[in-house]
């Protein structure tokens, strides 16, 4: 009798570790046949005509991504240029100076709007940003600045959020000890609360960009999808995840290959961004 | 010159609340734009009947169901195995080498963006493993996408039961299963609530993932191998292929809709259960 019970608590536990194992293997999975994919033309063309190639012709033998590292750089860069600055200061009017009744009705809306999926983004950025953009700037519209545009709106969740939780995290001794010394508001934003929420901010912009570099459908409705480096504001051009998603439902042999191959470059990109995030958080935290 | 701090804190004050304001502007404008523009395309006969002409005509309805059918088996995958996974990390081991090599796991995956898990179902679910585009693969594919939500937050709330409720429950002589089964788990409920009804968000909003492993049939899948289509790519194939704008802004109002209404029961019941434990 008592064996049984034991013997179910043993059961239970090897069941639990199987599943947290499953996390890990389906890690272990994904790296193994994006890579497993993604390598073998790499090895076969060349890690230096792939990634600094300048021409994609894939069914001619062509395999260069580097105007799209640099696009999905650039939009990227755009995104968080506009979308940096807006959310902070947001964070810091909800954090700082908003009453609390607002930051009550504020905060939730905000962060329901993280919910909304990108590719509705990416439709309003087509009937509403392109055309504007078209009209008053020139060109055909679809192009760097309208894709920074509307990325830099769809990270403005994610930055407010995670900035307000770091703002209001300060400590209130600091406002106060601030105040006592003559510090107007302002200044007690900018000397003390924002470089005591430093951390946090700044993860707030990595994992913006960790999701504006992976963002897909709204890129590819947006960016014009051509294959070389903008030169101007309004050039199209095609990011990383955008030249996957257009041509993988078709490609097959080495065309297909070099679809998981962006993957691979993708997939670097990513993890040094989250390894920076995560390496920055934990040394403050350390401190 | 130097500028008075005091016109300089007036000055910082309304360029932030302009900003701030801007941007709220901006995030309900969007929801105003699909609301306004989508809201007369709905009726009862646009979700209730099958699109015709590739959906240039017609309701959304199979769309509907394959994303009820999506979001719904995945969540039935991935909640035992997340929960399992908190439950592990937060009852059964200290901290060691092997939770944090679990932690770096999940860490991993909740930051791999959308399009690589599209890529990894699609070589090995839809093309190696056979099963084709098939709303099996896209639950599958979509399963091990949720899952950190669902890890990350149900640990949350496990450790945030408090930990006399378990002492009494051993002190009347109850196993670890039994005390987790019938103290722990029911009072994180809430918190494990909120993750599922989250992810159900996540799995109806998705689009990248989901086209390269479930298809876009708009047919409706009667079975898991049949492939089918999710309201969020009926919409993006709407707008991107220009088949109608009409339709797309009424997909568009039925999208967004159901998620505002899960992740507002997420909110809801996330602050029930805060205002329970403080």
């Amino acid at each position: 009798m008592i064996d049984r019970a034991v013997l179910k608590e043993q059961f239970v536990k090897w069941v639990l570790v199987a599943f947290a194992l499953s996390s890990l293997l389906f890690l272990f999975l994904i790296f193994a046949f994006i890579l497993g994919e993604g390598l073998p033309l790499f090895l076969k063309v060349g890690v230096k005509k792939i990634i600094l190639g300048m021409k994609w012709a894939p069914t001619k033998g062509y395999f260069g991504i580097f105007p799209m590292i640099i696009s999905s750089f650039l939009v990227t860069v755009g995104a968080l240029v506009i979308g940096a600055p807006l959310g902070l200061s947001c964070a810091i009017y909800l954090s700082e100076y908003s009453g609390k009744r607002m930051k009550i009705l504020l905060k939730p809306a905000i962060e329901l709007l993280a919910g909304i999926p990108s590719v509705v983004f990416g439709f309003l950025g087509v009937v509403y940003i392109v055309p504007l953009v078209r009209n008053y700037l020139g060109g055909s519209g679809f192009s760097l600045i309208s894709t920074s545009l509307v990325l830099g709106i769809m990270i403005l969740p994610t930055i407010i959020s995670i900035s307000f939780d770091a703002l209001v995290s300060v400590p209130k001794t600091y406002r106060e000890a601030s105040a006592a010394m003559g510090a107007t508001k302002w200044q007690t934003i900018y000397k003390v609360i924002i470089p005591s929420a430093k951390s946090g901010i700044l993860a707030s912009f990595i994992l913006g960009m960790g999701r504006a570099i992976g963002e897909t459908m709204a890129v590819i409705m947006i960016a014009g999808n051509a294959l070389k480096i903008p030169t101007s504001l309004l050039d199209p051009l095609r990011t990383l995840t955008g030249n996957i998603a257009l041509e993988l439902a078709y490609a097959t042999g080495d065309h297909r290959l070099a679809l998981f191959s962006t993957g691979v470059v993708l997939m670097i990109i990513i993890m040094v961004l989250n390894y920076i995030a995560n390496f920055g958080i934990k040394r403050k935290i350390a401190k | 010159m130097r500028i008075n701090p005091r016109i300089t804190n007036r000055l910082v004050r309304w360029g932030l609340v302009a900003q701030a304001y801007c941007t709220v502007t901006v995030l309900v404008l969007i929801i105003g734009i699909i609301f306004f523009k989508g809201f007369p395309q709905v009726n009862f006969a646009f979700i209730f009947s099958f699109p015709q002409d590739m959906g240039r005509h017609g309701g959304i309805f199979p769309a509907i169901v394959g994303t009820i059918q999506l979001a719904l088996l995945s969540i039935l995958l991935a909640t035992p195995l997340g929960v399992g996974t908190a439950i592990f990390l937060t009852e059964y081991t200290r901290e060691s080498t092997f939770t944090k090599l679990i932690r770096f796991g999940v860490e991993s995956l909740a930051g791999i963006p959308s399009i690589l898990y599209g890529l990894f179902g699609f070589i090995f679910f839809v093309i190696k493993l056979k099963m084709g585009w098939s709303l099996l693969a896209g639950v599958l594919t979509l399963t091990i996408m949720i899952l950190p939500t669902i890890i990350r937050t149900s640990e949350e709330a496990v450790r945030a039961v408090p930990r006399q409720l378990r002492i009494v429950s051993y002190s009347l002589s109850a196993s670890k299963w039994e005390t987790i089964k019938k103290v722990v788990l029911p009072a994180a409920m809430p918190g494990i609530l909120t993750g599922i009804m989250l992810s159900i968000g996540r799995a109806v909003g998705e689009t990248a993932a989901i086209i390269f492993t479930m298809g876009s049939s708009l047919r409706l899948p009667l079975s898991l191998m049949e492939s089918g289509r999710t309201m969020a790519v009926h919409f993006y194939i709407l707008a991107r292929e220009g088949i109608s704008m009409e339709k797309a802004y009424g997909t568009a109002v039925v999208l967004v809709l159901s998620i505002l209404f899960v992740n507002i029961i997420a909110y809801y019941i996330m602050n029930k259960a805060i205002a329970r434990y403080s």
